[in-house]
This record gives C-alpha cells, structure tokens and sequence, in this order.
C-alpha cells in the first residue's frame, strides 16, 4: 500500500545549519496494516510522515502509494489518498469555521469543489450528527459552534473524523495526543484505534511513548538519526516489552535511551 | 447637516460598503493584505466612464469596470502565489502599474459623466425619490453584494477560501490549492472594488485618476468599525458589519464636516481616515492583548491621578 524506498532528505543542505532527517529510510507497509513509529527527539520519525504527506520533498529516494509513484506531487494533490491529524489540536481544524464546515469542507475532499451550498439539507446533516455522536465527545449539539470554542480534546477528535469521513489510502496520526491531557489524550487514542480497527484503515502512528508504540496497532518501528532502526511485527512483537525496546536501543546504538519522556510515558 | 449632506454621506457610505466587502475577502478572509484596491478602484471608474462615452449601454458598462477591477485582484495574486512576489509588494506593484494604466485607459487625467447614460439615470425613470433616488439604488446594489459574498462563502470554494486563509497548512491537507484560493478571492475582491469604483463614477458624474487615493485606509476604517459592533466571527454579521460600518463612517466624516468639528475640511479627509483607523486598530490590538492596558494608562493621564498607595 505504502512503500518508502531509499529515502534521503537533508534540511538546510550546504550550510552551517545542514540537518541530515533521513538517512536512507526504506519501508514497505501492506494494506490495513497499523505502524507505530517511536524515536528520539531529532530521529526522523515527523520528517517521514511529512514526506509521506508531501510537505517536504525527498533530495533521493521514492514515495510510492498503492503503486503509485507520489514522490513529485504536492500535499493537495496527495490528499486524496491521505487522511492526517496532526500533532497541534489548533493545526487540524479551522477555529473559524462551525463544526459543520470543518466536516463538509473534509466531506469535499479530493473531489472538485463547486459552487454548490457547502452544507447540504437535513439528510446530510443528521449523518454528520451521527457521525459525530459516535465519538461520544457531545459534539453532535454544537454543529453550529466555531472549531475554535471546542476543547483539545474535542479538537483532535473531530481532527480524526474529518480524516477519515472519506474513503483514503494511508491515515497518518502525528503525535497527535501529545498536546492532550492524559484524560483527553486516551479517549482520542482509543478512538482511534476503534475506527481504525473497524475500517481496516493503513495506518502510520508517531508516539512519544514506547508503552503506546506496542499496545497500539501491529507493527512498530523505531528511528534514530534519519534511520530505520528497529522494525517487529508478527508473533515476535508479542514478545516486547518497553525495556526490550531500551534494550535493543542501547545495543544497536551503543548509547542509552536519554529522551526521558520515552522511558517515563 | 443639510438633507442634501446627508443623502451625499449615505451614498459615499453604500459605494464604499461595496470596498469593504472587498477588503473583507482579501485582508480577512484571505489574511491577504492588498493594496491593489487603491488601484482598482480607480480602475472601474475609468473602464466604466470611458465606456459609456462611447455609447456602452450602462449596465454593460458597469460590468466592465467589475471585470476590469477583477482582472486587477487576479495579477497582484498571480504576482503573489506564481513568482512568490511578498503579498504586499504584489499589491503594490499592481496598485502602481494601475495609475498608468488608469490615464492610458481614460486618455487624460478625467472623465466627466455629466449628461451621460449612467444606470442612475435608467433608473430614474422607473423611482423617483429626490435626492434619495441614488442612495436607494446604490442600497440595492449593496445589500445584493453582501448576500452574494455570504453566498459564495457558504459554498464549497467559499468554505475552501476560508480555511486556505486561516489555516493553509490544514487547508492543502484537506485538498485545497492555496495559490487557486488567493488567486480567486482577490478576484473576486477586487471586481467588488471595481463595481464600487464604476457605480461612484455613474453616480458621481466623474471619473478621475486620484479617485483611489485612499480607497484602502476608508475600506479598512468601514470594516474595522462594522467589525466593532457586529463581530467577526460570523460571516453574516461581518459582511453586515461592512455596510454598516461604511455609512456610520460616511455620516461621521459629514457630520464632522459640516459642524467645523477642530476646523475640519474636505482636504483633511484622508488624514482623519487614517488616525480613525489608527486608533481602531490600537484599540482591538489592546483588547486583545491583556498586556498592554490602553485605558488604565489613558484613564490615568486624563484624570492626572497617582496610583493609590495600598
């Protein structure tokens, strides 16, 4: 579904200031399979998913997604087949737009936008409500209330359903319970894993938290330094636990875990 | 104030709605901040007059000072998104290159309308209210625009120019086009200013190459005022805001005028204009921002009193 071949991408190239973020990523990830991405501050893991969404380009390398090369196409154009929430609850969602508009403004995506009403009659407007109360966040009574007047909580959740209103190829989740409180930030992971699970979706998770990177989905990739470092799926990731992850981090790098977040979390 | 003064601010108010409607789309709805207006403006008058000085039907004429102010908006947004010009230098660039233009298209440097066809005069067959004639027509034209602006922002490009403006990055996520969004509503912002710029020649009996000086700064005050005292959120309340905004202004500078309020005159018009907007703006940054407190800080040095001592 997603294949990501010898990927190379350096920010600032020539300068004082030259970043190299990836280092050669090669990935393969089959249809309705859940990724978690884990690494340390710096490891690439928000670059990937960046070049994967098209908001930066690849210096070497390729994007393919359901075989389709993407790897020149801008974020727009990649839209289509790619459903994103984003770290920020605030970088998701328009705050000056209703509820309502967000969802119909995700509702149009991909298709060719038209002079048409935006928000549809009645008919339209009961899916989104009941959409909407399936995330059980008591949305479905403020179709009318402005984005901006929701919580964080709210905000990431309606990020998610937006993302995933339409039919995609890849659904790509950007840290997105970090900035939630621990309350908020597992009821929209769980939330996630429910429409997830339910439509089969290819899914590519960063988290800053090694216990989250195995509970949640089946496979889990670890980053450092722009590289793939580790990669367990199958029966052998049952097998894993949080210090297995230290441990394996400690012995292919030589150094410790320092990132304490990922230890703690 | 004479009835007469009156019926000349309400007019100048209606026209300049229609400007703030356009500011509206680029400044805040885009978060586009285009000075082609101050060009554009000028630019309808001038297509417009010279238009029905060669036996254009008006209403004709009218739609080509529109499309003229349109094609204005789309080049300082195709400077902006196709060359990557800064979204203020494009506005500019256009504004400038649109002062030429202006006395190329006009031939000299005005155009008199006096005895001409207009769409006031067609009009004036069908009502007759006296000097309130034109205010009653140019009230349609405006309230027509604001529906049409709250129209086309509650369709799906509107609700894809909306977000482009406030939330790009989200916006190319949910697969829209920045550049095709800035593209569009600065057309569209400036054909407004273009159908403000032709109906002020029309009704006005004049088109002249300075007409545009300070197009922008009364478009802006008009908002910032209708922003003020209807909100902003809502595009309902901030297009009617607009309106409203623009005929207070209008009626606030004739009533300043004709009272010799500190010895003002037509002349210092543009400056009045451009200290109003000053203080609105400081005004709503210090709303906003809790830090910077203007009215203990004013109340204080008017009423000269000390902080008292706990």
């Amino acid at each position: 579904m997603l294949s990501v071949c010898d990927a190379f991408l350096t920010f600032n190239p020539g300068t004082p200031l030259a970043v190299p973020a990836l280092r050669g990523v090669d990935l393969d990830v089959e249809e309705g399979q859940f990724v978690t991405v884990i690494g340390t501050n710096g490891a690439g893991k928000s670059t990937l998913l960046s070049a994967i969404a098209g908001d930066v380009r690849l210096d070497k390398g390729g994007i393919y997604i359901d075989g389709q090369e993407v790897t020149n196409w801008r974020t727009e154009q990649r839209a289509s087949m790619i459903g994103r929430v984003f770290q920020e609850p605030r970088a998701g969602t328009c705050s000056g737009l209703t509820v309502e508009e967000n969802l119909a403004l995700a509702a149009s995506r991909g298709s060719r936008r038209s002079l048409r009403n935006a928000l549809g009659r009645g008919g339209q407007r009961r899916r989104l409500a009941d959409q909407l109360s399936r995330l059980d966040m008591g949305m479905e009574d403020r179709l009318g209330a402005m984005a901006g007047t929701l919580s964080g909580g709210q905000r990431q959740a309606l990020s998610l359903l937006m993302a995933t209103l339409l039919p995609m190829k890849i659904l790509i989740l950007d840290e997105h319970t970090a900035a939630l409180d621990p309350g908020a930030a597992a009821t929209v992971l769980d939330l996630s894993a429910e429409i997830t699970g339910e439509q089969k979706l290819t899914t590519l998770m960063v988290t800053h938290s090694m216990r989250n990177s195995l509970d949640y989905g089946d496979r889990t990739i670890m980053m450092n330094g722009g590289r793939i470092l580790l990669d367990v799926h199958g029966d052998a990731r049952k097998g894993y636990d949080v210090p297995d992850l230290l441990d394996l981090f400690k012995k292919t790098t030589g150094t410790e875990v320092e990132d304490d977040q990922l230890i703690l979390s | 104030m004479s009835a007469l003064a009156v019926a000349g601010a309400i007019e100048a108010g209606l026209l300049f709605s229609l400007v703030a409607l356009g500011v509206y789309l680029s400044f805040r709805v885009l978060n586009f901040p285009d000075l082609t207006v101050d060009g554009s403006f000028p630019l309808g008058a001038a297509a417009t007059a010279v238009a029905i000085i060669h036996g254009v039907n008006p209403f004709l004429a009218t739609v080509i000072g529109t499309f003229a102010g349109c094609c204005a908006g789309f080049v300082s947004a195709f400077l902006n998104v196709r060359f990557r010009i800064l979204n203020l230098l494009a506005g500019i660039l256009t504004m400038v290159a649109l002062y030429s233009i202006n006395l190329r298209v006009m031939g000299r440097p005005n155009i008199s309308l006096y005895g001409e066809n207009t769409i006031f005069t067609a009009f004036e067959g069908v009502i007759d209210l006296g000097i309130w004639t034109t205010s009653a027509i140019l009230l349609v034209f405006a309230i027509a625009m604001k529906l049409l602006v709250d129209w086309f922002l509650g369709t799906q490009v509107g609700l894809a120019l909306r977000a482009s403006g406030e939330n790009p990055a989200m916006a190319r996520a949910q697969s829209v086009s920045n550049g095709r969004m800035t593209i569009i509503g600065m057309s569209v912002s400036n054909a407004l200013v273009g159908l403000a710029g032709s109906l002020f020649a029309q009704s006005q009996g004049v088109a002249d190459v300075s007409l545009g000086i300070g197009t922008i700064v009364t478009g802006l005050a008009a908002l910032i005022i209708g922003e003020t005292l209807l909100g902003s959120t809502k595009v309902f309340w901030a297009t009617l805001g607009c309106l409203i905004g623009a005929l207070l202004y209008r009626l606030f500078i004739a009533a300043a005028l004709s009272a010799g309020f500190l010895g003002i005159q037509a002349q210092d018009l543009n400056l009045v204009t451009a200290v109003v907007v000053a203080i609105a703006v400081i005004l709503s940054q210090a709303r906003r921002n809790s830090r910077f407190k203007f009215w203990p800080k004013m109340r204080s040095l008017l009423m000269d009193t000390q902080p008292q001592k706990g």
